[in-house]
């Protein structure tokens, strides 16, 4: 019982009180680049549950039964960053032989994730917290959900910005940075949550 | 004179933060205060000036095609040499950066300047144009540590500025600040250019 409350425990703190974007600064780039549209918001944020879930795994995996047996730990970030760009390549063929409707969804936003800091983030973070398999899986998942929380929320926001009458030099990022430190407020909001 | 104008160009007419936008994470999240911005930034000079350098010796022999693993490689190597640098040397300062020490990996501002500079240019100049970018991008880093700082904390570099009856504004040294100072600094800079535009249409 008190392992599946952990498990929520993760789950509940990585979408909302450490959401990746408003509270880790993991993603930033895809979250200010692909924040258009809330379809694209949609694509991005699918992609990047797919990956980071995927990702999660497979290095946590690496990382006991290579790494660490090898007493390679300081190969970590090297390692990691390396099966992840392998990874991305390696979906982005499957789904192009398997789901070609999928592959044209996502197409775009696919080759994009290896330089989103989310994913590396995610899979630095699960060795550091020593999570298990089960709980380094539900982190992934969830950190990638409040990542496509916090993305699909901005972009809607900004599809509204789009018609407003904003001043000449807050057109664009700065205007992006004020919006999401207003969002970063609110998030702030769920921090009594867990204690 | 080139190496100079190399200089400068990172420094001033394409700071990375402030005017290519990139490396935003990093930016956001290790600006609490100045001191660590300095550090983040000694850490990305170190890897942008060795990496840059490498990656302009190789340049000949690395095929076009595998280009983008082999930037990346060379870059993990170089982030673990000053992982492993400063937590020999500075470990509270590398417990403070803690995961942004091996994130420096995925900073688009190193990649970046690898395949539009580096892997074009000599080594030399490639190496001058790390150092050039590295220190914009700790002059922007510190600057936004230090408001951060002084608004959030009330200090600057650990000095206490106000004495005792200063109440410091905490959400500024929260995550919200770190958007809220970015987004009102670019804001500052569109504000200046275009009125430098201005002027310069006036003037022609």
């Amino acid at each position: 019982m008190e392992y599946i409350s952990s498990l929520f425990l993760i789950l509940l703190s990585s979408i909302l009180v450490n959401n990746f974007i408003m509270s880790r600064f993991l993603g930033i780039c895809p979250f200010l680049g692909v924040s258009k549209q809330v379809s694209t918001a949609v694509g991005m944020g699918a992609a990047v549950t797919f990956v980071m879930a995927m990702a999660s795994v497979i290095t946590y995996l690496a990382y006991y039964f290579i790494l660490e047996p090898l007493n390679m730990e300081y190969m970590q970030t090297l390692a990691f960053i390396l099966i992840i760009a392998a990874l991305v390549q390696f979906i982005e063929m499957v789904i192009q032989k398997m789901s070609p409707s999928l592959y044209q969804a996502l197409g775009v936003y696919l080759p994009l994730i290896t330089t989103n800091c989310a994913v590396l983030g995610v899979a630095i973070l699960n060795i550091e917290e020593k999570y298990d398999l089960l709980q380094t899986l539900v982190n992934g998942v969830s950190g990638a959900l409040g990542f496509t929380l916090a993305i699909v929320l901005f972009a809607g926001i900004r599809e509204r910005l789009e018609l407003a009458d904003i001043p000449e030099p807050l057109k664009g990022f700065p205007l992006a940075m004020i919006t999401a430190g207003l969002m970063s407020v609110a998030f702030l909001g769920f921090q009594g949550l867990i204690k | 004179m080139k190496t100079k104008n190399i200089l400068m160009n990172g420094i001033l007419n394409e700071n990375p933060t402030f005017r290519l936008v990139l490396g935003m994470c990093p930016t956001l999240a290790v600006s609490t205060a100045a001191i660590n911005g300095i550090a983040m930034g000694l850490a990305v000079i170190f890897v942008l000036a060795a990496s840059n350098l490498v990656i302009s010796l190789l340049r000949n022999f690395i095929s076009d095609k595998i280009r983008i693993p082999a930037f990346v490689v060379i870059i993990a190597a170089f982030v673990t040499i000053a992982g492993m640098l400063m937590e020999a040397f500075v470990p509270a300062l590398f417990d403070a950066l803690g995961l942004y020490i091996p994130l420096i990996v995925v900073n688009c501002i190193i990649l970046a300047r690898a395949e539009a500079f580096a892997f074009k240019n000599k080594p030399f100049y490639s190496f001058m144009d790390g150092i050039g970018m590295g220190i914009g991008f700790t002059l922007a880093l510190t600057l936004l540590g230090s408001i951060r700082e002084i608004l959030g904390a009330g200090s600057l570099f650990g000095i206490s500025l106000f004495g005792q009856g200063f109440e410091p504004a905490i959400i500024m040294i929260l995550p919200p600040g770190a958007f809220f100072t970015l987004g009102l600094i670019l804001a500052l800079i569109n504000k200046v250019d275009q009125k430098q535009k201005k002027k310069s249409v006036e003037q022609a």
